[in-house]
């Protein structure tokens, strides 16, 4: 787990890998909204909740609870916590672990 | 309304500029609307103006957060065209060109759409495989189009870079003649005039911050400025679709994600027509000012903050100078973001929600701007009847749960 502090006056991101530490954001990939479980049993599903667990998002502005990739370091996943609005990312952890 | 023309151009001459009136009032938010349109942007407005003109529905209110055109209908590159792949799309997006044909006497206002022809550039055996596919669906349903060659390319744009050691060599393109661009803040400004002269409110400055609803039905909007009772809602609010879906309680399967273009300093005239690249993510054309309008693909991660990231911006202007060597030492003047609301299979979303009498319109993601006017013409019907046109019943959220998308990703994708 790593807390960010808040972005220096920068187009560019700063994200800090749980692992590398901060590292600038050509080195990410993006992987989406976080936690969005597969169905355990997709056969009983009907055609809409499986069209919202497919399709549908939160789409928030605001805070965001997100996957990314950190592609050209370590080449793991993480979640992170980032404000849609400010893009400050507030903090990041592993995929496995529970939010800090 | 004032009617524009040479000879009130000569009187307002004569009388030093002094008597033109406003082009449209400045509404106070009346208690209740037959309808309310969510979000005046060019699709808003077109709404309002075709609920009032083909179907006699004037008690309508255009409720706008900022000011009318502010959103992407001002900040976009403003690429008209309609060689889409798939039948449904192409309905929807020729409708719309045929409108754009006669907009300007329709409004009788100058919206400047200049018919300067869409290049869509090939750089590998497959994008030229899927240009001819596309080329030749869209001559089946009666749009034109051409496969160019290399050298038909070199004709039109003598200055591409086509030499085949380019890191992305330019194979052919595409080429719809009858496409083009169009002044953007004047759409906006255009069906705002021609819409309240037919007793269409507009309000601008007035944010909606709630959805009411009584037992599964809209009764009105909660706005900046009060409550404004409706019996019928039509949401048009682009990169805000999925703030808006929250206030009614569902979710779409949009994200939203920032879209940035940039405009150079001005030059003497050098490109008459419109390039665009999905491959390498740049398309640009040269205003009537003379300035490059210059856009990129979006940003990889979703964001409602109205600026693109550097990321983008380094990459497809490395992009513009591999294509376009001779642009290497243009400054640029401004640069600036929108934000896009993108759908799976980049298609819009035109009809019914889980909420009755409530509507949304919305989805276009980066390529809207084209659709204004026949969006606004679907959408109007829409509203009036309750039910879709038979173009955009195919547009519909339900889409998602029957698997019927619409895929325009080799069309849309990154391409406006
Ligand atoms: C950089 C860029 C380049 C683009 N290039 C092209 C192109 O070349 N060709 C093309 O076809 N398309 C292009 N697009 C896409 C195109 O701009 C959009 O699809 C289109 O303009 C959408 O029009 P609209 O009227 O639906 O949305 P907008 O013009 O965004 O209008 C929506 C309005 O809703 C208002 N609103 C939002 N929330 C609320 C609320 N709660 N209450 C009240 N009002 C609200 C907003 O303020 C806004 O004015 C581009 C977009 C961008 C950003
Ligand atoms: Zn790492």
């Amino acid at each position: 787990m790593s807390t960010v502090p808040r972005p220096w006056r920068t187009d560019m991101l700063t994200i800090h890998c749980p692992w590398c530490g901060p590292r600038d954001e050509t080195e990410f990939s993006y992987g989406g909204e976080a936690d969005i479980a597969r169905p355990a049993a997709p056969d009983g599903l009907s055609d809409a909740a499986w069209a919202d667990y497919l399709f549908m998002r939160t789409n928030p502005k605001g805070w965001h609870c997100e996957q990314w990739n950190h592609a050209h370091g370590c080449r793991r996943w993480f979640k992170a916590e980032r404000h849609t609005v400010t893009y400050e990312i507030r903090v990041t952890w592993p995929m496995h672990r529970e939010q800090p | 309304m004032q009617k524009y023309s040479i000879m009130s151009l000569a009187r307002q001459a004569l009388n030093g500029h002094r008597g033109w009136q406003p082009a449209w009032r400045e509404a106070e938010p009346k208690r209740r609307y037959q309808v309310i349109v969510i979000g005046g942007g060019g699709h808003g407005l077109a709404t309002a103006y075709y609920l009032a003109r083909v179907h006699g529905i004037t008690d309508v209110a255009v409720i706008e957060k900022g000011w009318i055109g502010g959103g992407n209908t001002g900040r976009n590159t403003t690429i008209v065209r309609s060689n889409y792949l798939w039948d449904a799309s192409a309905a929807l997006y020729e409708k719309s060109l045929q409108l754009w044909e006669g907009l300007s006497q329709d409004l009788n206002y100058n919206v400047m759409f200049s018919q300067r022809g869409v290049l869509n550039l090939g750089h590998t055996l497959q994008d030229m495989r899927d240009i001819r596919r596309r080329v030749n669906a869209n001559r089946l349903n009666g749009i034109d189009g051409e496969v160019l060659d290399t050298q038909g390319v070199k004709r039109l744009v003598p200055f591409i870079n086509t030499s085949p050691d380019a890191r992305y060599p330019v194979l052919g393109a595409s080429w719809q003649p009858r496409a083009g661009i169009a002044r953007h803040d004047a759409v906006a400004w255009a069906y705002a005039r021609a819409a309240d002269a037919l007793g269409v409110d507009i309000i601008e400055n007035c944010e909606v911050t709630g959805i009411r609803r009584d037992s599964g039905r809209v009764t009105g909007v909660e706005t900046s400025r009060g409550l404004i009772e409706a019996d019928r809602v039509g949401a048009v609010v682009s990169g805000h679709a999925g703030v808006l879906a929250d206030m009614a309680g569902f979710r779409l399967p949009l994200e939203s994600h920032p879209l940035q273009a940039l405009v150079s300093e001005p030059l003497k005239p050098i490109l008459d027509t419109v390039v665009m690249s999905n491959a390498v993510h740049v398309y640009v054309s040269q205003s009537d000012k003379g300035e490059l309008v210059i856009g990129a693909g979006i940003d990889a991660y979703t964001g409602y903050g109205n600026r693109g990231s550097f990321r983008t911006l380094e990459e497809f202007l490395a992009a513009l100078i591999e294509l376009y060597p001779i642009f290497s030492r243009l400054r640029m003047l401004r640069h600036w973001g929108g934000i896009v609301d993108t759908a799976p299979d980049a298609s819009p979303i035109i009809g019914r929600t889980p909420v009755d009498g409530l509507f949304f319109n919305v989805g276009w993601g980066t390529g809207g701007f084209k659709a204004t006017p026949g969006s606004g013409w679907v959408f109007a019907h829409t509203l009036a009847t309750g039910q879709p046109h038979d173009i955009n019943a195919p547009f519909s959220l339900e889409r998602f749960h029957s698997g019927a998308l619409v895929d325009e990703h080799g069309a849309a994708a990154v391409a406006h």
